[in-house]
Protein backbone atom coordinates (compact mmCIF):
# COMPACT_ATOMS: atom_id res chain seq x y z
CA UNK A 1 0.00 0.00 0.00
CA UNK A 2 2.80 2.32 1.01
CA UNK A 3 4.68 1.65 -2.19
CA UNK A 4 1.54 2.34 -4.23
CA UNK A 5 1.22 5.66 -2.47
CA UNK A 6 4.87 6.44 -3.14
CA UNK A 7 4.47 5.50 -6.78
CA UNK A 8 1.41 7.72 -7.10
CA UNK A 9 3.32 10.56 -5.50
CA UNK A 10 6.28 10.07 -7.84
CA UNK A 11 3.99 9.95 -10.86
CA UNK A 12 2.54 13.24 -9.70
CA UNK A 13 6.07 14.63 -9.34
CA UNK A 14 6.89 13.76 -12.94
CA UNK A 15 4.10 15.93 -14.22
CA UNK A 16 4.48 18.63 -11.58
CA UNK A 17 2.92 21.97 -12.41
CA UNK A 18 5.67 24.30 -13.56
CA UNK A 19 4.26 27.08 -11.39
CA UNK A 20 5.40 25.12 -8.33
CA UNK A 21 8.95 25.13 -9.71
CA UNK A 22 8.59 28.86 -10.39
CA UNK A 23 7.62 29.48 -6.75
CA UNK A 24 10.64 27.58 -5.45
CA UNK A 25 12.99 29.43 -7.84
CA UNK A 26 11.41 32.72 -6.77
CA UNK A 27 11.97 31.95 -3.08
CA UNK A 28 15.55 30.83 -3.78
CA UNK A 29 16.30 34.06 -5.59
CA UNK A 30 14.47 36.53 -3.38
CA UNK A 31 15.15 35.34 0.18
CA UNK A 32 18.97 35.72 -0.10
CA UNK A 33 18.46 39.42 -0.87
CA UNK A 34 17.52 39.91 2.76
CA UNK A 35 20.20 37.76 4.37
CA UNK A 36 23.95 37.97 4.44
CA UNK A 37 26.05 34.82 4.09
CA UNK A 38 29.82 34.69 3.73
CA UNK A 39 30.71 32.40 0.88
CA UNK A 40 34.03 31.08 -0.25
CA UNK A 41 34.02 31.73 -3.99
CA UNK A 42 36.89 29.93 -5.74
CA UNK A 43 38.53 31.82 -8.59
CA UNK A 44 38.98 30.38 -12.06
CA UNK A 45 42.08 30.58 -14.31
CA UNK A 46 40.31 32.74 -16.92
CA UNK A 47 39.41 35.50 -14.43
CA UNK A 48 42.87 35.25 -12.85
CA UNK A 49 44.33 35.84 -16.33
CA UNK A 50 42.04 38.85 -16.77
CA UNK A 51 43.17 40.46 -13.52
CA UNK A 52 46.85 39.59 -14.10
CA UNK A 53 46.69 41.43 -17.44
CA UNK A 54 45.05 44.42 -15.78
CA UNK A 55 47.69 44.39 -13.01
CA UNK A 56 50.49 44.46 -15.58
CA UNK A 57 49.21 47.71 -17.11
CA UNK A 58 51.15 50.80 -16.06
CA UNK A 59 49.42 53.41 -13.90
CA UNK A 60 47.80 55.99 -16.16
CA UNK A 61 47.43 53.52 -19.05
CA UNK A 62 45.00 54.39 -21.86
CA UNK A 63 42.14 51.92 -21.77
CA UNK A 64 39.29 51.58 -24.24
CA UNK A 65 36.11 50.26 -22.61
CA UNK A 66 33.40 48.99 -24.92
CA UNK A 67 30.07 48.28 -23.25
CA UNK A 68 28.07 46.17 -25.66
CA UNK A 69 24.94 45.31 -23.73
CA UNK A 70 21.63 46.76 -22.63
CA UNK A 71 19.77 46.76 -19.29
CA UNK A 72 18.49 43.20 -19.85
CA UNK A 73 22.01 41.95 -19.04
CA UNK A 74 22.61 44.53 -16.34
CA UNK A 75 22.52 42.14 -13.34
CA UNK A 76 25.45 40.17 -14.77
CA UNK A 77 27.49 42.84 -16.54
CA UNK A 78 26.89 46.10 -14.70
CA UNK A 79 28.72 44.95 -11.53
CA UNK A 80 31.73 44.15 -13.76
CA UNK A 81 31.56 47.61 -15.34
CA UNK A 82 31.41 49.23 -11.91
CA UNK A 83 34.29 47.13 -10.55
CA UNK A 84 36.42 47.89 -13.58
CA UNK A 85 35.81 51.64 -13.36
CA UNK A 86 36.61 51.70 -9.62
CA UNK A 87 39.80 49.74 -10.31
CA UNK A 88 40.62 52.12 -13.20
CA UNK A 89 40.08 55.12 -10.97
CA UNK A 90 42.50 53.73 -8.37
CA UNK A 91 45.11 53.02 -11.04
CA UNK A 92 44.52 56.41 -12.68
CA UNK A 93 43.77 54.77 -16.03
CA UNK A 94 42.59 57.05 -18.80
CA UNK A 95 39.24 55.63 -19.81
CA UNK A 96 37.75 55.99 -23.30
CA UNK A 97 34.22 54.56 -23.34
CA UNK A 98 32.33 53.52 -26.46
CA UNK A 99 29.27 51.39 -27.17
CA UNK A 100 28.48 49.18 -30.15
CA UNK A 101 25.02 48.79 -28.62
CA UNK A 102 22.89 51.96 -28.34
CA UNK A 103 22.44 51.59 -24.58
CA UNK A 104 26.09 50.80 -23.86
CA UNK A 105 27.14 54.41 -23.41
CA UNK A 106 24.20 55.03 -21.06
CA UNK A 107 25.22 52.01 -18.98
CA UNK A 108 28.72 53.48 -18.79
CA UNK A 109 27.41 56.72 -17.32
CA UNK A 110 25.53 54.74 -14.68
CA UNK A 111 28.60 52.67 -13.81
CA UNK A 112 30.70 55.83 -13.66
CA UNK A 113 28.27 57.39 -11.16
CA UNK A 114 28.55 54.28 -8.93
CA UNK A 115 32.37 54.25 -9.18
CA UNK A 116 32.57 57.94 -8.28
CA UNK A 117 30.27 57.50 -5.30
CA UNK A 118 32.28 54.46 -4.13
CA UNK A 119 35.59 56.30 -4.31
CA UNK A 120 34.28 59.66 -3.12
CA UNK A 121 35.85 61.53 -6.04
CA UNK A 122 35.03 62.22 -9.66
CA UNK A 123 36.62 61.43 -12.99
CA UNK A 124 37.82 64.60 -14.70
CA UNK A 125 35.85 64.50 -17.94
CA UNK A 126 38.10 64.82 -20.93
CA UNK A 127 41.25 64.18 -18.89
CA UNK A 128 40.87 60.73 -17.42
CA UNK A 129 37.44 59.77 -18.73
CA UNK A 130 35.54 60.36 -21.94
CA UNK A 131 32.34 58.82 -23.31
CA UNK A 132 32.36 58.64 -27.10
CA UNK A 133 28.87 57.16 -27.19
CA UNK A 134 27.25 54.74 -29.60
CA UNK A 135 28.26 54.33 -33.21
CA UNK A 136 26.26 52.22 -35.64
CA UNK A 137 28.11 49.81 -37.90
CA UNK A 138 28.82 46.81 -35.66
CA UNK A 139 32.23 45.22 -36.37
CA UNK A 140 32.97 47.75 -39.11
CA UNK A 141 33.19 50.40 -36.38
CA UNK A 142 36.03 48.37 -34.82
CA UNK A 143 37.65 48.07 -38.23
CA UNK A 144 37.35 51.85 -38.75
CA UNK A 145 38.88 52.44 -35.31
CA UNK A 146 41.85 50.40 -36.48
CA UNK A 147 42.71 53.11 -38.95
CA UNK A 148 41.39 56.11 -36.99
CA UNK A 149 39.49 56.29 -33.71
CA UNK A 150 38.65 60.01 -34.13
CA UNK A 151 37.25 59.23 -37.60
CA UNK A 152 34.99 56.53 -36.16
CA UNK A 153 33.97 58.80 -33.27
CA UNK A 154 34.41 62.44 -34.36
CA UNK A 155 32.31 63.73 -31.46
CA UNK A 156 31.79 62.62 -27.88
CA UNK A 157 28.47 61.51 -26.41
CA UNK A 158 27.50 65.11 -25.71
CA UNK A 159 28.30 66.37 -29.19
CA UNK A 160 31.69 68.00 -28.66
CA UNK A 161 34.58 67.37 -31.09
CA UNK A 162 36.86 64.74 -29.54
CA UNK A 163 40.08 66.53 -30.45
CA UNK A 164 39.16 69.21 -27.87
CA UNK A 165 39.91 66.80 -25.03
CA UNK A 166 43.39 66.14 -23.60
CA UNK A 167 42.64 62.42 -23.16
CA UNK A 168 42.28 62.05 -26.95
CA UNK A 169 45.60 63.72 -27.73
CA UNK A 170 47.87 61.19 -29.38
CA UNK A 171 45.09 58.65 -29.77
CA UNK A 172 45.00 57.68 -33.42
CA UNK A 173 44.22 53.99 -33.47
CA UNK A 174 44.63 50.78 -31.45
CA UNK A 175 48.40 51.18 -31.35
CA UNK A 176 47.83 54.11 -28.97
CA UNK A 177 45.56 52.09 -26.67
CA UNK A 178 47.19 49.97 -23.96
CA UNK A 179 44.22 47.73 -23.24
CA UNK A 180 40.71 47.07 -24.46
CA UNK A 181 38.07 45.90 -21.98
CA UNK A 182 34.83 44.64 -23.48
CA UNK A 183 31.60 43.73 -21.72
CA UNK A 184 29.33 41.88 -24.08
CA UNK A 185 25.91 40.26 -24.16
CA UNK A 186 25.84 39.13 -27.80
CA UNK A 187 26.37 40.59 -31.27
CA UNK A 188 28.32 42.76 -31.80
CA UNK A 189 30.54 41.85 -28.88
CA UNK A 190 33.62 40.00 -27.75
CA UNK A 191 33.90 37.75 -30.81
CA UNK A 192 33.95 40.79 -33.11
CA UNK A 193 36.53 42.52 -30.89
CA UNK A 194 38.74 39.43 -31.10
CA UNK A 195 38.35 39.08 -34.88
CA UNK A 196 39.05 42.72 -35.70
CA UNK A 197 40.78 44.59 -32.84
CA UNK A 198 42.99 41.68 -31.76
CA UNK A 199 43.59 39.57 -34.86
CA UNK A 200 43.90 42.44 -37.30
CA UNK A 201 45.26 45.32 -35.23
CA UNK A 202 47.02 43.52 -32.37
CA UNK A 203 45.06 45.07 -29.48
CA UNK A 204 45.25 43.51 -25.99
CA UNK A 205 41.73 42.45 -25.02
CA UNK A 206 40.03 41.35 -21.80
CA UNK A 207 36.32 40.62 -21.60
CA UNK A 208 33.31 40.04 -19.43
CA UNK A 209 30.35 38.13 -20.83
CA UNK A 210 26.93 36.90 -19.82
CA UNK A 211 26.93 33.29 -18.60
CA UNK A 212 24.98 32.24 -21.70
CA UNK A 213 27.57 33.67 -24.05
CA UNK A 214 30.75 32.80 -22.13
CA UNK A 215 31.10 29.16 -23.34
CA UNK A 216 31.29 30.43 -26.93
CA UNK A 217 34.20 32.70 -26.02
CA UNK A 218 36.43 30.01 -24.47
CA UNK A 219 38.12 29.08 -27.78
CA UNK A 220 39.71 32.55 -27.93
CA UNK A 221 41.17 32.47 -24.42
CA UNK A 222 44.93 32.65 -24.18
CA UNK A 223 46.62 34.21 -27.18
CA UNK A 224 43.68 36.22 -28.51
CA UNK A 225 41.77 37.00 -25.33
CA UNK A 226 43.66 37.85 -22.15
CA UNK A 227 41.07 36.74 -19.64
CA UNK A 228 37.33 36.28 -19.40
CA UNK A 229 34.80 36.91 -16.63
CA UNK A 230 31.71 34.84 -17.37
CA UNK A 231 28.35 35.64 -15.81
CA UNK A 232 27.66 36.53 -12.22
CA UNK A 233 30.34 34.09 -11.03
CA UNK A 234 32.96 35.80 -13.22
CA UNK A 235 31.85 39.17 -11.88
CA UNK A 236 32.19 37.95 -8.30
CA UNK A 237 35.65 36.55 -9.02
CA UNK A 238 36.67 39.87 -10.59
CA UNK A 239 35.52 41.67 -7.45
CA UNK A 240 37.41 39.25 -5.19
CA UNK A 241 40.65 39.37 -7.18
CA UNK A 242 40.61 43.17 -7.28
CA UNK A 243 39.64 43.36 -3.58
CA UNK A 244 36.52 45.30 -4.51
CA UNK A 245 33.78 43.02 -3.25
CA UNK A 246 30.40 44.38 -4.22
CA UNK A 247 27.15 43.49 -5.89
CA UNK A 248 28.25 40.37 -7.80
CA UNK A 249 29.56 38.67 -4.64
CA UNK A 250 26.28 39.53 -2.92
CA UNK A 251 24.20 38.21 -5.81
CA UNK A 252 26.13 34.91 -5.77
CA UNK A 253 24.16 33.89 -2.67
CA UNK A 254 20.90 34.03 -4.63
CA UNK A 255 22.48 32.27 -7.58
CA UNK A 256 23.77 29.50 -5.30
CA UNK A 257 20.33 28.95 -3.79
CA UNK A 258 18.70 28.94 -7.25
CA UNK A 259 21.21 26.41 -8.60
CA UNK A 260 20.66 24.24 -5.52
CA UNK A 261 16.89 24.31 -6.02
CA UNK A 262 17.19 23.40 -9.70
CA UNK A 263 19.63 20.57 -8.94
CA UNK A 264 17.26 19.23 -6.27
CA UNK A 265 14.38 19.28 -8.74
CA UNK A 266 16.52 17.46 -11.33
CA UNK A 267 17.35 14.77 -8.75
CA UNK A 268 13.67 14.41 -7.82
CA UNK A 269 12.69 14.22 -11.49
CA UNK A 270 15.20 11.43 -12.14
CA UNK A 271 14.20 9.43 -9.06
CA UNK A 272 10.57 9.73 -10.13
CA UNK A 273 11.47 8.81 -13.70
CA UNK A 274 13.32 5.62 -12.72
CA UNK A 275 10.78 4.59 -10.07
CA UNK A 276 7.84 4.90 -12.47
CA UNK A 277 9.57 3.90 -15.69
CA UNK A 278 7.97 0.45 -15.78
CA UNK A 279 4.47 1.57 -14.87
CA UNK A 280 4.45 4.46 -17.30
CA UNK A 281 6.96 3.83 -20.03
CA UNK A 282 8.81 6.94 -21.04
CA UNK A 283 7.34 9.11 -18.31
CA UNK A 284 5.19 12.10 -19.05
CA UNK A 285 7.40 13.62 -21.74
CA UNK B 1 19.65 47.29 -64.34
CA UNK B 2 17.46 47.29 -61.22
CA UNK B 3 19.13 44.08 -60.07
CA UNK B 4 22.46 44.58 -61.80
CA UNK B 5 23.58 47.66 -59.84
CA UNK B 6 23.03 46.13 -56.36
CA UNK B 7 24.86 42.99 -57.53
CA UNK B 8 27.82 45.05 -58.74
CA UNK B 9 27.90 47.06 -55.46
CA UNK B 10 27.84 43.85 -53.38
CA UNK B 11 30.54 42.25 -55.52
CA UNK B 12 32.89 45.25 -55.50
CA UNK B 13 32.47 46.06 -51.79
CA UNK B 14 32.81 42.42 -50.78
CA UNK B 15 35.94 41.92 -52.89
CA UNK B 16 37.58 45.11 -51.61
CA UNK B 17 36.83 44.26 -47.97
CA UNK B 18 38.36 40.81 -48.41
CA UNK B 19 41.50 42.14 -50.13
CA UNK B 20 42.06 44.98 -47.65
CA UNK B 21 42.29 42.44 -44.82
CA UNK B 22 45.46 41.07 -46.39
CA UNK B 23 46.70 44.24 -48.18
CA UNK B 24 45.78 47.19 -45.96
CA UNK B 25 47.54 49.71 -48.24
CA UNK B 26 46.36 52.26 -50.81
CA UNK B 27 43.90 51.98 -52.47
CA UNK B 28 42.35 49.14 -50.45
CA UNK B 29 42.92 50.74 -47.02
CA UNK B 30 41.28 53.98 -48.14
CA UNK B 31 38.38 52.16 -49.77
CA UNK B 32 37.90 50.13 -46.60
CA UNK B 33 37.59 53.35 -44.57
CA UNK B 34 35.10 54.78 -47.07
CA UNK B 35 32.98 51.61 -47.09
CA UNK B 36 33.07 51.38 -43.27
CA UNK B 37 31.80 54.97 -43.02
CA UNK B 38 29.08 54.27 -45.55
CA UNK B 39 28.03 51.19 -43.65
CA UNK B 40 27.72 53.19 -40.42
CA UNK B 41 25.60 55.81 -42.20
CA UNK B 42 23.40 53.21 -43.88
CA UNK B 43 22.88 51.36 -40.61
CA UNK B 44 22.05 54.57 -38.73
CA UNK B 45 19.47 55.34 -41.44
CA UNK B 46 18.12 51.81 -41.10
CA UNK B 47 17.51 52.43 -37.39
CA UNK B 48 15.19 55.31 -38.35
CA UNK B 49 13.52 53.17 -41.00
CA UNK B 50 13.05 50.46 -38.38
CA UNK B 51 11.42 52.94 -36.00
CA UNK B 52 9.12 54.26 -38.73
CA UNK B 53 8.26 50.71 -39.77
CA UNK B 54 7.39 49.87 -36.16
CA UNK B 55 5.00 52.84 -36.07
CA UNK B 56 3.48 51.89 -39.42
CA UNK B 57 2.93 48.22 -38.56
CA UNK B 58 1.59 49.03 -35.09
CA UNK B 59 -0.51 51.90 -36.47
CA UNK B 60 -2.09 49.59 -39.07
CA UNK B 61 -2.91 47.08 -36.37
CA UNK B 62 -4.60 49.70 -34.20
CA UNK B 63 -6.45 51.30 -37.15
CA UNK B 64 -7.80 47.96 -38.37
CA UNK B 65 -8.51 46.76 -34.83
CA UNK B 66 -6.60 43.54 -35.45
CA UNK B 67 -6.15 40.92 -32.74
CA UNK B 68 -4.34 42.31 -29.64
CA UNK B 69 -4.34 45.82 -31.13
CA UNK B 70 -4.19 47.23 -27.59
CA UNK B 71 -0.57 46.09 -27.25
CA UNK B 72 0.32 47.95 -30.45
CA UNK B 73 -1.27 51.08 -29.04
CA UNK B 74 0.96 50.75 -25.95
CA UNK B 75 4.00 50.36 -28.25
CA UNK B 76 3.15 53.56 -30.15
CA UNK B 77 2.42 55.57 -27.00
CA UNK B 78 5.65 54.43 -25.27
CA UNK B 79 7.70 55.13 -28.38
CA UNK B 80 6.28 58.64 -28.70
CA UNK B 81 6.71 59.24 -24.96
CA UNK B 82 10.43 58.38 -25.02
CA UNK B 83 11.08 60.34 -28.23
CA UNK B 84 9.19 63.48 -27.16
CA UNK B 85 10.57 63.48 -23.61
CA UNK B 86 14.09 62.82 -24.89
CA UNK B 87 14.06 65.46 -27.61
CA UNK B 88 12.07 68.28 -26.05
CA UNK B 89 11.96 68.00 -22.25
CA UNK B 90 15.36 66.72 -21.16
CA UNK B 91 17.82 69.50 -21.82
CA UNK B 92 18.94 68.65 -25.35
CA UNK B 93 22.34 66.95 -25.49
CA UNK B 94 22.40 66.58 -21.69
CA UNK B 95 19.35 64.33 -21.78
CA UNK B 96 21.16 61.64 -19.81
CA UNK B 97 22.13 63.79 -16.86
CA UNK B 98 20.72 62.47 -13.58
CA UNK B 99 17.24 63.79 -12.86
CA UNK B 100 16.20 64.65 -16.42
CA UNK B 101 12.78 63.20 -17.38
CA UNK B 102 14.43 60.93 -20.00
CA UNK B 103 16.95 59.67 -17.48
CA UNK B 104 14.18 58.96 -14.96
CA UNK B 105 12.19 57.03 -17.58
CA UNK B 106 15.30 55.05 -18.55
CA UNK B 107 16.30 54.27 -14.97
CA UNK B 108 12.93 53.54 -13.43
CA UNK B 109 10.76 52.25 -16.28
CA UNK B 110 12.71 50.99 -19.30
CA UNK B 111 15.62 49.46 -17.42
CA UNK B 112 13.62 47.45 -14.84
CA UNK B 113 11.17 46.28 -17.54
CA UNK B 114 13.79 44.82 -19.88
CA UNK B 115 15.76 43.38 -16.93
CA UNK B 116 12.54 41.72 -15.76
CA UNK B 117 11.95 40.17 -19.20
CA UNK B 118 15.44 38.65 -19.16
CA UNK B 119 15.08 37.56 -15.53
CA UNK B 120 12.08 35.41 -16.50
CA UNK B 121 14.67 33.09 -18.06
CA UNK B 122 15.66 31.90 -14.59
CA UNK B 123 12.17 30.50 -14.07
CA UNK B 124 11.91 28.88 -17.48
CA UNK B 125 15.41 27.41 -17.15
CA UNK B 126 14.32 25.87 -13.83
CA UNK B 127 11.21 24.35 -15.36
CA UNK B 128 12.96 23.22 -18.58
CA UNK B 129 15.83 21.62 -16.61
CA UNK B 130 13.34 19.64 -14.56
CA UNK B 131 11.74 18.19 -17.68
CA UNK B 132 14.76 17.85 -19.97
CA UNK B 133 17.59 16.54 -17.77
CA UNK B 134 16.57 12.90 -17.41
CA UNK B 135 18.85 9.90 -17.77
CA UNK B 136 16.83 8.31 -20.57
CA UNK B 137 19.83 7.00 -22.52
CA UNK B 138 23.65 7.22 -22.54
CA UNK B 139 23.82 10.61 -24.31
CA UNK B 140 21.19 12.16 -22.04
CA UNK B 141 23.05 10.79 -18.99
CA UNK B 142 26.32 12.42 -20.10
CA UNK B 143 24.47 15.71 -20.63
CA UNK B 144 22.79 15.36 -17.24
CA UNK B 145 26.06 14.71 -15.41
CA UNK B 146 27.82 17.61 -17.17
CA UNK B 147 24.95 19.99 -16.37
CA UNK B 148 24.86 18.77 -12.79
CA UNK B 149 28.60 19.33 -12.27
CA UNK B 150 28.68 22.73 -14.01
CA UNK B 151 25.59 23.99 -12.18
CA UNK B 152 27.05 23.08 -8.80
CA UNK B 153 30.67 23.83 -9.72
CA UNK B 154 29.83 27.39 -10.78
CA UNK B 155 28.54 28.27 -7.31
CA UNK B 156 30.27 27.99 -3.91
CA UNK B 157 27.95 25.14 -2.93
CA UNK B 158 29.85 22.76 -5.20
CA UNK B 159 33.11 23.15 -3.32
CA UNK B 160 31.31 23.12 0.02
CA UNK B 161 29.96 19.66 -0.86
CA UNK B 162 33.25 18.28 -2.18
CA UNK B 163 35.72 20.19 0.01
CA UNK B 164 36.71 17.00 1.85
CA UNK B 165 37.83 15.29 -1.39
CA UNK B 166 41.24 15.73 -3.07
CA UNK B 167 41.60 19.07 -4.95
CA UNK B 168 41.15 17.55 -8.41
CA UNK B 169 37.78 16.18 -7.38
CA UNK B 170 36.39 19.53 -6.27
CA UNK B 171 33.33 20.36 -8.33
CA UNK B 172 34.72 23.79 -9.30
CA UNK B 173 37.84 22.09 -10.72
CA UNK B 174 35.82 19.50 -12.65
CA UNK B 175 33.47 22.25 -13.84
CA UNK B 176 36.45 24.28 -15.13
CA UNK B 177 37.76 21.18 -16.89
CA UNK B 178 34.39 20.62 -18.59
CA UNK B 179 34.36 24.24 -19.77
CA UNK B 180 37.99 24.22 -20.91
CA UNK B 181 38.21 20.81 -22.57
CA UNK B 182 35.00 19.19 -23.89
CA UNK B 183 33.13 22.50 -24.23
CA UNK B 184 36.12 24.13 -25.93
CA UNK B 185 36.51 21.26 -28.39
CA UNK B 186 32.80 21.33 -29.22
CA UNK B 187 32.76 25.12 -29.62
CA UNK B 188 35.80 25.00 -31.90
CA UNK B 189 34.17 22.37 -34.09
CA UNK B 190 31.00 24.46 -34.33
CA UNK B 191 33.01 27.60 -35.10
CA UNK B 192 34.96 25.93 -37.88
CA UNK B 193 31.68 24.71 -39.39
CA UNK B 194 30.13 28.17 -39.13
CA UNK B 195 33.24 29.81 -40.62
CA UNK B 196 33.18 27.47 -43.62
CA UNK B 197 29.47 28.23 -44.07
CA UNK B 198 30.13 31.99 -43.91
CA UNK B 199 32.95 31.70 -46.46
CA UNK B 200 30.77 29.80 -48.92
CA UNK B 201 27.76 32.12 -48.44
CA UNK B 202 29.98 35.21 -48.78
CA UNK B 203 31.48 33.88 -52.00
CA UNK B 204 28.01 33.22 -53.37
CA UNK B 205 27.00 36.80 -52.50
CA UNK B 206 30.15 38.38 -53.92
CA UNK B 207 29.92 36.37 -57.14
CA UNK B 208 26.22 37.17 -57.52
CA UNK B 209 25.09 33.54 -57.28
CA UNK B 210 23.05 34.16 -54.12
CA UNK B 211 20.44 36.79 -54.96
CA UNK B 212 17.68 36.17 -52.44
CA UNK B 213 18.58 39.39 -50.56
CA UNK B 214 17.39 41.37 -53.58
CA UNK B 215 13.88 40.00 -53.09
CA UNK B 216 12.03 37.52 -55.27
CA UNK B 217 13.62 34.43 -56.86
Amino acid sequence: MASEKTKAFLLKMIGIDRRIIFIFVFIALSVPMFISIDMNIPTSPEVEMLVETMEKLPDGAKVLVSLDYDPSSEPELQPMAETFLIYAMRRNFKIIVIGLWPQGAIQAERAKAVAEEHEGKEFVYGENYINLGFQSGNELVIQRMGSSIPAAFPRDYFGRPVDEFPIMQGVKNFSNIDYVFNLSAGYPGTIEWVLFAVDKFGATLGAGNTAVQAPMIYPYLGKQLKGLAGGMKGGAELEILTSLEGRAVKYMVGQTFAHAVIVLFIIIANIAYFATRDSKKGGVL
Amino acid sequence: MKRGIPLIIAGVVGTVLVIQYFIPHTPFGVLNDVFSDWFSIIQATAIWLGALNLIKVSGDKVYKRKRDWQFSLVVILCFLLMVIVGFFFSGGRRFLDPGTPFSLLYDYVYSPLVAMMFALLAFFVGSASYRAFRARNKEATVLLIAAFVVMLGRVPLGDALTGWLPDWLHLSVISNWIMNVPNLAGQRAIMIGIALGIVSTSLRLILGIERSYLGGE
